[in-house]
């Protein structure tokens, strides 16, 4: 580690710290999952440490799966830390609210396409939301933080994924949630095919009548 | 001295809020400039398993006469004085909310003066802010009912994360009776799992699932309760179940305050009471330079004086609700209502 160079914090999360800075000559980005003393020790070493070996597998995954995340450098278990590619851009979070209509419409679809090729090879990526996700230079849209993700070949897994993809425009992009949420499942269905894609809208309808206070739940 | 602090408060106008949305049937009156004058309930208590909502809105029925009397007898405001009636029109149990919004509209009809109907979700979190002083916090709601972390966001009280099945107060009540513990005044069944979560001593491995920004809380509910019939001791369990649970709202809430950036957290509903789930927020409070505080316990639960109070702010920003749509809406979400009030 005494190859890094001075370290500024990017971005402190609630999950993890990231960190840019120099590694062997190469711009990185560490993210680093610093104790959390509110929970027993022994479930915060557990979480973290899970986290921080399944998140670059996945993401490892994910590029298989032709979807473009950030290359892995280096993991250290013991620090919970990961030495990734800084991925230059904006996050979809950040553009989206500005982006004319048409703008927004083909970002969706594209981001509805690559949760569409996530899903196609069972991979999950647990916390979809517009800031996870960074637009590059050459236009390419990178996800990012699989910390939470899972390989999970279920509807029932493909459906929540989903569900939180529409919570988190709901509460983000409130003004139009409606039509990006469509549009990202219309680029969603172009991978998986119009019947999976359905089958997989119904899970969602049904997830939500699962959860509490939804107007259309059955009695 | 207390006669002239009466006669100050007559030249006020009142509401009276009534809150019936499960098992509790309350009654609060505030002065328009938010003033608590009276918070009066009464609880139904099952005598085994949950709340039943037909009993608990036979409850309701049987002991709102002496509630009302009661809450404007402590607040020395004649019917009369009343300018507005105030109602928890959702979400909640259907007969229990319609026993509270049936009482409102005999009594608005009676007095001619107009009624708000309230949405439940909403009045926790105002009536927080109003007694804790806190202005734009990250909300916590826990509690049998609601398990929801919300912040104020153009116009609404926006849901940062919330459970997607069952509720925090819901999971620690079921595996209490599961255990065998009672309900009993003056100790609640999460009050009782808390006492046994001191004695416990060993970390039980049980599910931990938080999916983004929400969690899920049955599978845990069904591991600990599997364990608890393999015979695992219960004050360990008690122990790890909290951990867990707690852990996993307290990561959901630090969530949305590093998302929202807002330098205030609240911590409300009946849950609140649990110290340990109290630390643990202070916890991250502190870690995101923000401030943290617990709605006192009266106001936490559920409680007519919430009601009140958010009636005051609806009506006074030109609010109420005609008659034909005071009907209640069990699942009203609290995304869902515009909060003119916050600017």
């Amino acid at each position: 580690m005494d190859t890094l160079a001075e370290k500024s914090l990017l971005k402190k999360g609630a999950e993890a710290s990231l960190f840019l800075t120099l590694w062997h000559g190469r711009k990185v980005v560490v993210k680093v999952r610093i104790p959390k003393k509110y929970r027993p020790a022994a479930l915060d070493e557990q979480i973290r440490t899970y986290r921080t070996v399944h998140e670059p597998q996945l993401m490892h995954e994910a590029k298989a799966a032709g979807v473009p995340t950030p290359l892995i450098y280096m993991v250290n278990v013991p620090e919970a830390s990961i030495i990734m590619e800084y991925v230059p851009g904006q996050q979809i979070k950040q553009l989206l609210n500005k982006a004319p209509q048409s703008r927004r419409r083909e970002l969706c679809v594209a981001i509805g396409e690559l949760i569409g090729k996530l899903h196609r090879q069972g991979l999950i990526h647990g916390d979809l939301t517009t800031s996870n996700m960074i637009l590059n230079p050459e236009d390419k849209i990178y996800f990012v933080d699989f910390g939470l993700g899972e390989k999970n070949v279920e509807m029932e897994a493909q459906g929540v994924d989903l569900h939180l993809m529409k919570r988190a425009l709901q509460s983000t992009h409130y003004q139009f949630w409606e039509e990006c949420f469509k549009n990202i499942m219309r680029g969603y269905s172009s991978v998986l095919g119009v019947e999976s894609a359905e089958k997989v809208y119904e899970k969602i309808r049904e997830i939500e009548r699962r959860g509490r206070y939804v107007e259309e739940r059955k009695q | 001295m207390k006669k002239l602090q009466i006669k100050q408060q007559n030249s006020e106008a009142f509401c009276l809020g009534i809150e019936s949305s499960a098992d509790d049937f309350g009654v609060g009156i505030a002065t328009f400039s938010g003033e608590i004058l009276a918070n009066k309930s009464d609880s139904y208590i099952p005598v085994e398993g949950g709340i039943h909502p037909r009993e608990a809105a036979r409850h309701h029925a049987d002991v709102a006469d002496k509630v009302l009397r009661d809450a404007l007898t402590t607040a020395g405001v004649k019917p009369r004085d009343l300018s507005v009636i105030a109602f928890s029109q959702g979400p909640g149990l259907g007969p229990s909310l319609r026993t509270g919004a049936t009482v409102a509209r005999a009594l608005a009809s009676y007095l001619e003066v107009p009624i708000v109907g309230v949405n439940h979700s909403v009045a926790h979190i105002e009536i927080g802010k109003l007694e804790t002083g806190v202005v734009d916090p990250v909300t916590l709601y826990v509690s049998g009912g609601n398990t929801m972390v919300t912040a104020f966001e153009a116009g609404r009280y926006r849901v940062f994360g919330e459970t997607l099945d069952i509720a925090l107060g819901n999971c620690l009540d079921v595996f209490a009776r599961e255990a065998g513990l009672r309900h009993r005044k003056g100790l609640s069944l999460g009050a009782a799992v808390e006492q046994l979560a001191a004695k416990g001593k060993n970390l039980v491995s049980l599910p931990y699932v938080v999916k983004g920004m929400d969690l899920s809380l049955s599978g845990l509910l069904t591991a600990a309760t599997a364990l608890l019939q393999r015979g695992c001791r219960l004050e360990d369990l008690c122990y790890s179940l909290q951990e867990n649970a707690f852990s996993m709202v307290t990561e959901v809430t630090e969530r949305a305050l590093a998302h929202t950036e807002k330098k205030e957290v609240l911590l409300t509903g009946g849950v609140a009471a649990n110290k340990r789930l109290q630390s643990m927020l202070d916890f991250i409070a502190e870690e995101h330079d923000a401030t943290f505080s617990v709605v006192p316990l009266e106001f936490a639960t559920d409680n007519g004086a919430m009601i009140a109070w958010t009636g005051v702010l609806a009506y006074t920003h030109g609010l109420v609700t005609p008659l034909p749509e005071s009907y209640v809406k069990l699942r009203w979400r609290v995304d869902k209502v515009d909060v003119p009030w916050i600017h």
